[in-house]
C-alpha cells in the first residue's frame, strides 16, 4: 500500500515524522545537557525514545498494506482492554464472559474489520455483546454489583476495541479518486491525535498557568489544551495535500480530531483517578500503559471515521 | 525442545499476566533459595520462574502437587520443563515422606518455589502456613528464604476455571529471611506469613 521509492506522498508524510523524531531526540539530549538530570528530563527522554520504537511499529504495520495496520489495532486493543479490566473490580462469575470478550469478541471485531464487513463491524460491539455480556454474567448466577459488573465490561469493551478498531477501519472506506491510499487517512489521523498529545505537554510545560480540572488530571492546563490544540490544527491542515480533503476540511478535521483527544484524555483520567492510579499499565517506558498512549485515539477515530465516511464516501 | 517450550510458556505468561516483577531488597544470583509464594492460581509458579532470570530458571524447582501435577501434558511440563520437585499432598498415606522430596529435590545446587498456605486461596486472603517452610529454614540454615507475593493472578484462572482470561499480575520479591537462633515454629511461620503480607501496599 504504501511504497516509498514510488510515492513521493509517502516519503514526505515517513520523512516528516523521521524528521520529528530527530530534533525531539537532540533537542531532549540538549535539555539534559543544560538543566543537568531530573526526573521529568529522564522521563521526558525516555517518551522520545519509546516514540522512535512506536513510530516504527506504525510505519511498518502501514507498509505492509492494510493487514498489518489490522493486527497492529487488535493487539492495541487486546491489551488495553487487559489493562482496563486489570483495574476493573470483577468476580469470579465473570470470568467465562471475560474470556468471550477477550478471544472471541475482540478477534472478531478485528476480523470484521480485515473482511471489510461494515454492516456487522458497526453492530457486533454496541448490539450483540452488549446483550451477550449481562446474559453471560446472569447465567454465571452471581448477583452482587451484577449492574456495575456488566457495565464495566461493556465500557471497557466499547473503549477499548470498539472505538479503538474504528482507526483501522478508515481502511474500509471507499472515497472516490482516493482508492489506495486510505492507509495516509490514518496515518494523518494517528499523526494528528499524538502530535496534539504532545504539543499540549510542550506547551502546558512551557507555558501552563491555569489549570483545566486538577482533580483529574494535574498536567492539564489551558495554556496547554489552547497552544496544543492550534498547533496541531494548523499542522493538520498542512497536511491537506495527503488526505482526501481541502485545506479547510483538512483543518476542521484536525481540529475535531484533536478535541476528541483531548476528551478521550479527560476521561480515561478521570476512571484513573476514581481507581486511584496514575497509569495504567507500564507497558510502554515513560509513557506508561498502552491505555495512556492510546485514550486519545478511543474518542478521535469513531468521530473521524464517521466523519469521513458521511461527508466523503 | 525442552528451551522451546520453556520460552513459549514464559511468553504465554507474559501476555496473560504481564510481566511486571518488583524487587525489594532482592537481587537474583546463583545462591540456593526457598521462594515461598502465596497460592492464588496454578500459574503462579510458572510466573514466579519467569519474573527470575533466564540462567536462575534452570536451577529453580517449583513444588508441585503429584496428583495434580503427575498426568499427560502437566506431568510432560512439570517433569520435563520445570523440573518440579512433585509431592504427595494425601498427608494420610505418603509413600515417601514428603520432607526428604524437598530436601533431596533441593540438593546442594538447587532452589525451589514453594507455597506453604499449601492449598490454592482466592486471591484476596493468604491462609496459614503449613510448617514444611519451617522444617526446611531448620534443616537447611545455609538457603535464603524469600518471600514473594503475587498479586492479581487469581483473576487470570480462578480455583474451578480452566481457561485463563488476561490480567495484568505482578511478582515482588522481598528480603531474604533467615529464622532467628531460637525462634519457634508458630512465630517464625506467622513472620513468614507477614512479610508476604507486607508487600501488599506496594
Amino acid at each position: 500500500m504504501v511504497n516509498f521509492l514510488h510515492d513521493r506522498q509517502a516519503l514526505y508524510l515517513f520523512g516528516g515524522v523521521l524528521a520529528l523524531l530527530l530534533v525531539a531526540t537532540i533537542a531532549g539530549a540538549i535539555i539534559r545537557a543544560v538543566k543537568g538530570r531530573s526526573e521529568v528530563i529522564d522521563n521526558l527522554n525516555a517518551r522520545i525514545r519509546a516514540w522512535w520504537v512506536m513510530s516504527a511499529v506504525f510505519a511498518i504495520s502501514l507498509a505492509t498494506g492494510g493487514i498489518g495496520s489490522v493486527i497492529l489495532f487488535a493487539i492495541l486493543s487486546f491489551f488495553a482492554l487487559r489493562e482496563f479490566i486489570t483495574l476493573t473490580p470483577t468476580r469470579p462469575a465473570d470470568h467465562s464472559a471475560l474470556f468471550w470478550i477477550f478471544f472471541i469478541i475482540t478477534p472478531l471485531q478485528y476480523y470484521l474489520v480485515a473482511t471489510k464487513w461494515y454492516g456487522f463491524f458497526a453492530v457486533l460491539i454496541p448490539v450483540y455483546a452488549f446483550l451477550f455480556v449481562p446474559s453471560r454474567i446472569a447465567i454465571a448466577g452471581d448477583a452482587t454489583a451484577f449492574l456495575e459488573r456488566s457495565a464495566k465490561i461493556q465500557w471497557g469493551l466499547m473503549v477499548c476495541v470498539y472505538c479503538v478498531s474504528h482507526a483501522p477501519a478508515l481502511l474500509m472506506l471507499e472515497i472516490k479518486g482516493y482508492e489506495g491510499k486510505n492507509a495516509r487517512l490514518l496515518f494523518f489521523m494517528v499523526v494528528i491525535v499524538q502530535l496534539s498529545d504532545v504539543l499540549q505537554y510542550v506547551w502546558g510545560k512551557l507555558a501552563g498557568r491555569h489549570k483545566i480540572a486538577p482533580v483529574i488530571s494535574p498536567s492539564k492546563t489551558w495554556e496547554g489544551f489552547v497552544g496544543g490544540v492550534l498547533s496541531a490544527t494548523i499542522l493538520g491542515g498542512a497536511l491537506w495535500w495527503a488526505t482526501p480533503f481541502k485545506v479547510w476540511q483538512a483543518t476542521a478535521m484536525a481540529f475535531v480530531i484533536t478535541m476528541m483527544g483531548f476528551l478521550g484524555g479527560l476521561t480515561m483520567s478521570a476512571i484513573k483517578r476514581d481507581r486511584g492510579v496514575k497509569d495504567w499499565g507500564a507497558a510502554i517506558e515513560g509513557h506508561g500503559g498502552v491505555l495512556d498512549r492510546i485514550d486519545s485515539i478511543c474518542f478521535a477515530s469513531p468521530i473521524f471515521f464517521h466523519l469521513t465516511r458521511y461527508f466523503f464516501t | 525442545m525442552r528451551r522451546v517450550v520453556a520460552s513459549g510458556v514464559v511468553a504465554l505468561a507474559r501476555i496473560l499476566a504481564g510481566g511486571s516483577v518488583r524487587r525489594i531488597g532482592f537481587h537474583p544470583d546463583e545462591r540456593q533459595r526457598i521462594y515461598f509464594a502465596n497460592h492464588t492460581s496454578h500459574l503462579d509458579f510458572v510466573l514466579i520462574w519467569s519474573a527470575l532470570p533466564p540462567r536462575l530458571r534452570a536451577l529453580t524447582r517449583p513444588v508441585a502437587a503429584r496428583d495434580y501435577w503427575a498426568k499427560g501434558v502437566r506431568s510432560y511440563l512439570a517433569q520435563k520443563v520445570f523440573n518440579a520437585v512433585l509431592v504427595d499432598r494425601d498427608r494420610a498415606a505418603p509413600l515417601v515422606n514428603p520432607m526428604k522430596v524437598l530436601l533431596e529435590g533441593l540438593g546442594d545446587r538447587y532452589s525451589l518455589i514453594l507455597f506453604p498456605e499449601g492449598t490454592r486461596g482466592d486471591g484476596t486472603n493468604v491462609a496459614p502456613f503449613k510448617s514444611g517452610l519451617y522444617r526446611l529454614g531448620m534443616d537447611r540454615p545455609d538457603v535464603e528464604l524469600i518471600p514473594v507475593y503475587i498479586d492479581n493472578l487469581a483473576r487470570v484462572l480462578p480455583k474451578g476455571e480452566f481457561v485463563p482470561v488476561p490480567m495484568l499480575a505482578s511478582v515482588s520479591f522481598g528480603e531474604p529471611m533467615h529464622i532467628e537462633p531460637g525462634e519457634e515454629k508458630p512465630a517464625f511461620l506467622a513472620r513468614a506469613r507477614d512479610a508476604i503480607l507486607e508487600m501488599r501496599q506496594w
